[in-house]
């Protein structure tokens, strides 16, 4: 291509080895022929320089005063978009990498066009108004896509809402969980990506004009002018990034404004960045070649590049706050992984996003995300290992398992969803309540907490003793028809989210032909497991109300639980998964979509417990579900190691969006000495990922430490921890929510 | 300090325990899978029960009675392990620890054969030693490594501690070192009992001059087990001691340390 390059710059692309990346948009063909990959210890390293410790304080007194206010500002008066505001800046004199999403840091924007209900909702629960021009322009001249949802829901649909067996559903904000594959910014620079998107676009000019080409090609000019005003947004920054970027300042920078953009538009549940550590890491090697680099000033960028991606915001209404606590933005980084050529995908700047946590201190965001693979270099685990030890901020995801599968260029969108970077894209579909629908069927239907009829047609369980293949039977109908409203409730978000609140920037950075996934998701799966299981190996008797509804069970005898490495109740759970899967693959998806699903539920296990009466596994009414594919409370007993097998026998071919564990342990329980922890815990991640384990949030705390920090959170600014698929601020859940972290089992040696 | 009555009768190994169906048993309380403070790495722990000592600040005493475990076959407790064999191969290995394991001596070296031979683990023997004059050399042949617990070198302060003679704990120690089987000594650290200067100052010094000691582990006392005496209806002798701070640990540490002993 011919850069546009001033003449006293060098050519953007001097020293690189070329290929096919020069030629069109590849950037896994450019990081394949240029990364160097890194196999030693973090020896390398340097801590944060005075500016970016000041940088970093600025900033914290901000996040300290939001903390109390619970949102610091909103810009309510404009919709936001990429133009929308003018240039904002923490401290222009010391920020490297520069670029917030309104005029002002941690203040946030509003974005109506995903709904303007919940826009005024997230601004009146914290004391602002919306602007009138604003609502006169949504409420007659625009539709959101809140609206154009609720005007095709059907009545089933709304009775599964409100009963809470389906919940979550991004039908009032916008969808999120969408990559777009920021590297490409700072790799071609806007030019290059519109002459690319022009070509796609011409080359539907002569075919037939159906339905479907009509929509590709009005996406692809939404695409084009959205790639404008990216360049304009940069430009009001003072950067050309019409241009590729040429210097590792830039390529961070170009990068971020990519990402910057789709921020400012889309408010999306889960905004990843993408996987570009060791993308920057070319940038980085060459001019630390070049010498215009040093160690100290690579770090600064990262670190610089991370306080941005810690104060990414979107305005919540309180009810959102329920399901995901903790304002979550899931900034999500994938780092490290294997080639598909044998080599190691980590970088040093692999490590360098890792030592962030030590250089700003641990936090929730971005949510670091390690590509795990025993055949990573030793150095490398153990250090990831430390820095789980020591901050609680880190997953793994098995790259293994999901490089089989999508190649060795995914990034994960929001926790746990591989996603193959700007050549897929996911319909978000929340999760459904499978605890619920075993009580639907032995209830006939009927629901256990408001008595009302949600599912018509089926007959409830009337003896006084469950019996498990009536039980199955009934309940195998009841998922049948779950499903059925399920993908007509996705299908309805999906639709009305392209029409109303299309992602033009990113998917002005994917390719046109894409892979799409229907990301269907469950809840609640080891309480039905060890429900089922109490059937099947306890007896279980009824107990039912005077409207004849089963509320409440009595277990005589014990059942094997899911959890305990026992095949018994883990079987169950395997069935669960790999059922399910199949119900919903029957039905017809919006777009032609591939239909998979999660096991993750975030925090939203609280809300789906409170909305579930008593289960036949004895879990009591309100009690929260165990989160993801996660034990129920306490019934794990053999500890974490049995834990984590049964749940890597989960089958991640039936739930390829990804399956979530959790493990919290003491530090004593992984040994005596730092090393040794380390030793231990990266041998433990090694070991779930060779059985085919596809995730784990690992943390390391005491539970002295986090009932300390319940009662005095200001000594706690900073104490992270994960939680089902992220990482969160202690401090800011709600005390249920930190109830609910504390009782939840802590692996404990004596 | 209190003084306990010593137990006069020798202590011997209990006998041989086969089943109805002639499969070599043991009394068993219990295992964990996923320890990793039992050994290197991550262990499979069994817990056999049965001591004949009465250590003031014994924190599992619901071990002490030997026919208070379960009975359990040599091929069930091999079978458990098994399940886990892949991991522990490749992150740890197995400990047989107690109560006192080698009252079982039997059942347990049983257990390290087929654990060695069959399951190629790590093993180890957690123990303070008192019954191995019993024992011959072969017998420790599939145990690769001792953590021989020294409760005291003082021989009265021992007497007083755990109703027992030291000596067979430093004959043992003697004979692991000449024979170069590896070690791992751990001490616990009861402020009052054991923190003294010049006790541990002797502890250094005598560990000193063994071979094959890879680490010492000072571990804190603490009172987790307290209400498991109390569930027996034993009386819990240290009720008002409490674990000792962190100087006092970085002191004890330091003392091993300066003699050259990799300590933790």
């Amino acid at each position: 291509m011919n850069a546009t390059v001033n003449d006293s710059v060098r050519q953007p692309w001097a020293q690189f080895c070329g290929g096919n990346w020069e030629r069109c948009i590849d950037v896994r063909d450019f990081i394949q022929k240029n990364y160097t990959p890194y196999d030693g210890d973090d020896r390398f390293l340097a801590s944060a320089t005075p500016r970016t410790a000041r940088l970093w304080e600025r900033i914290s007194a901000l996040i300290a005063e939001e903390r109390v206010k619970g949102v610091l500002d909103v810009s309510s008066d404009i919709g936001a978009s990429i133009l929308a505001h003018k240039p904002g800046y923490i401290d222009q004199d010391l920020e490297l990498i520069v670029g917030l999403q309104t005029d002002a840091p941690l203040k946030r924007a509003i974005v109506p066009n995903g709904g303007l209900r919940m826009v005024e909702a997230g601004l009146q629960a914290y004391g602002f108004t919306l602007d009138e021009s604003v609502r006169q322009a949504y409420q007659r001249y625009r539709k959101d896509h809140n609206q154009g949802v609720f005007d095709v829901y059907s009545p089933d649909i709304l009775a599964c809402r409100k009963s809470g067996i389906i919940t979550g559903l991004p039908d009032a904000y916008g969808r999120g969980r969408i990559v777009g594959d920021y590297r490409r910014v700072a790799l071609y620079g806007t030019d290059f990506l519109i002459a690319d998107k022009r070509r796609e676009k011409a080359e539907l000019d002569d075919v037939v004009f159906s339905e479907e080409v009509l929509r590709t090609r009005e996406e692809l000019s939404e695409q084009i002018r959205a790639l404008d005003e990216l360049r304009q947004m940069a430009a009001a920054y003072g950067f050309d990034i019409a241009r590729p970027a040429t210097t590792a300042r830039e390529a961070v920078q170009w990068t971020y404004f990519g990402y910057l953009a789709a921020i400012k538009e889309q408010n999306g549940a889960a905004m990843s960045i993408g996987r570009i550590s060791t993308f920057l890491d070319i940038y980085i090697e060459r001019d630390l070649r070049e010498g215009t680099l040093d160690e100290s000033s690579a770090q600064e960028l990262i670190d610089d590049l991370v306080i941005k991606l810690r104060i990414v915001r979107f305005l919540r209404t309180p009810e959102y706050d329920m399901l995901f606590s903790g304002d979550p933005a899931w900034v999500t980084e994938a780092i490290g992984g294997m080639g598909e050529d044998g080599r190691t995908l980590v970088s040093k700047s692999s490590f360098r996003f890792l030592h962030s946590l030590y250089n700003l201190g641990p936090a929730p965001e971005p949510n670091l995300t390690v590509l795990w693979s025993s055949a990573m270099p030793r150095g490398f685990k153990d250090f990831c290992a430390r820095v789980s030890n020591e901050t609680s901020s880190i997953q793994y995801e098995s790259d293994d398992l999901m490089r089989r599968q999508w190649g060795d260029d995914y990034a994960i969108a929001c926790c746990v969803s591989a996603m193959r970077i700007g050549k897929q894209m996911q319909f978000f579909g929340a999760r459904c309540n499978l605890a619920k629908t075993i009580l639907y069927a032995i209830n006939g239907g009927v629901d256990e907490k408001s008595g009302v009829t949600i599912a018509h047609g089926f007959e409830p369980v009337t003896s006084e003793y469950l019996d498990y293949d009536e039980v199955i039977e009934k309940f195998d109908r009841m998922m049948e028809w779950l499903a059925s409203i399920y993908i007509k409730a996705l299908n309805a978000i999906h639709f009305m989210h392209d029409k109303y609140h299309y992602e033009r920037i990113e998917m002005a950075l994917h390719d046109r032909d894409i892979y799409r996934t229907m990301a269907c998701g469950i809840a609640g799966l080891s309480v039905a497991a060890d429900s089922l299981a109490a059937i099947k190996y306890a007896r279980v008797r009824v107990i039912r109300n005077e409207q004849g509804i089963a509320t409440d069970f009595d277990i005589e005898g014990a059942y094997p639980a899911y959890g305990n490495n026992d095949d018994r109740a883990d079987r169950i759970a395997v069935w669960l998964v790999e059922t399910f899967m199949e119900k919903i693959r029957k039905h017809k998806t919006y777009r032609n979509s591939v239909p998979t699903q999660s096991v993750l539920t975030i925090t939203s296990n609280v809300v789906y417990g409170k909305k579930t009466g008593n289960t036949p596994d004895g879990r009591r009414a309100g009690e929260p579900f165990a989160p993801g594919a996660n034990a129920m409370n306490g019934r794990d007993t053999k500890g974490f190691i049995a834990s984590g097998a049964s749940v890597a026998k989960l089958p991640y071919h039936a739930a390829l969006d990804g399956i979530s564990w959790t493990a919290t342990c003491t530090p004593d329980a992984l040994g005596h000495t730092l090393s040794d922890r380390v030793n231990n815990l990266s041998n433990c991640i090694d070991v779930f990922c060779n059985a085919n384990g596809f995730h784990v949030n690992v943390n390391v705390l005491s539970r002295d430490t986090l009932l300390d920090a319940m009662e005095h959170p200001e000594k706690y600014p900073q104490l992270t921890l994960r939680v089902s698929g992220y990482a969160v601020n202690f401090i800011k859940l709600t005390r249920e929510q930190q109830l609910d972290v504390i009782n939840r089992t802590f692996h404990l040696h004596f | 300090m209190s003084q306990q009555t010593p137990i006069r009768h020798p202590v011997y190994i209990a006998p041989a325990c086969i089943d109805e169906q002639g499969r070599l048993s043991g009394f068993v309380h219990s295992f964990e899978m996923g320890s990793a403070v039992d050994g290197p790495g991550m262990r499979f722990v069994l817990f056999v029960s049965g001591c004949p000592l009465r250590c003031l600040y014994c924190h599992n005493p619901d071990t002490i009675k030997m026919h208070n475990g379960t009975l359990m076959t040599v091929d069930h407790v091999i079978g458990e392990m098994a399940e886990y064999a892949s991991f522990l191969r490749f992150a740890g290995g197995i400990t047989i620890s107690g109560g006192e394991p080698l009252m079982q001596a039997h059942f347990i070296r049983e257990i390290f054969y087929l654990a060695k031979h069959d399951l190629h683990l790590h093993t180890a023997l957690d123990t303070q030693g008192f019954l191995a004059a019993q024992l011959e050399d072969e017998w420790f042949d599939d145990v690769d490594l001792v953590l021989l617990d020294i409760k005291h070198i003082d021989a009265d302060k021992y007497q007083a501690l755990t109703g027992h003679e030291l000596q067979p704990t430093l004959d043992f120690a003697r004979r692991l070192s000449d024979a170069g089987k590896a070690m791992w000594i751990r001490y616990v650290l009861v402020p009052g009992y054991t923190d003294a200067v010049e006790d541990v100052e002797k502890l250094a010094e005598f560990i000193a001059t063994l071979n094959g000691v890879e680490r010492v582990e000072v571990l804190p006392f603490h009172k987790l087990g307290e209400h498991k005496w109390e569930e027996l209806g034993f009386k819990y002798q240290l009720k008002e001691v409490q674990p000792p701070g962190a100087e006092l640990t970085a002191r004890v540490v330091g003392q091993f340390r300066a003699r050259g002993l990799y300590t933790c």
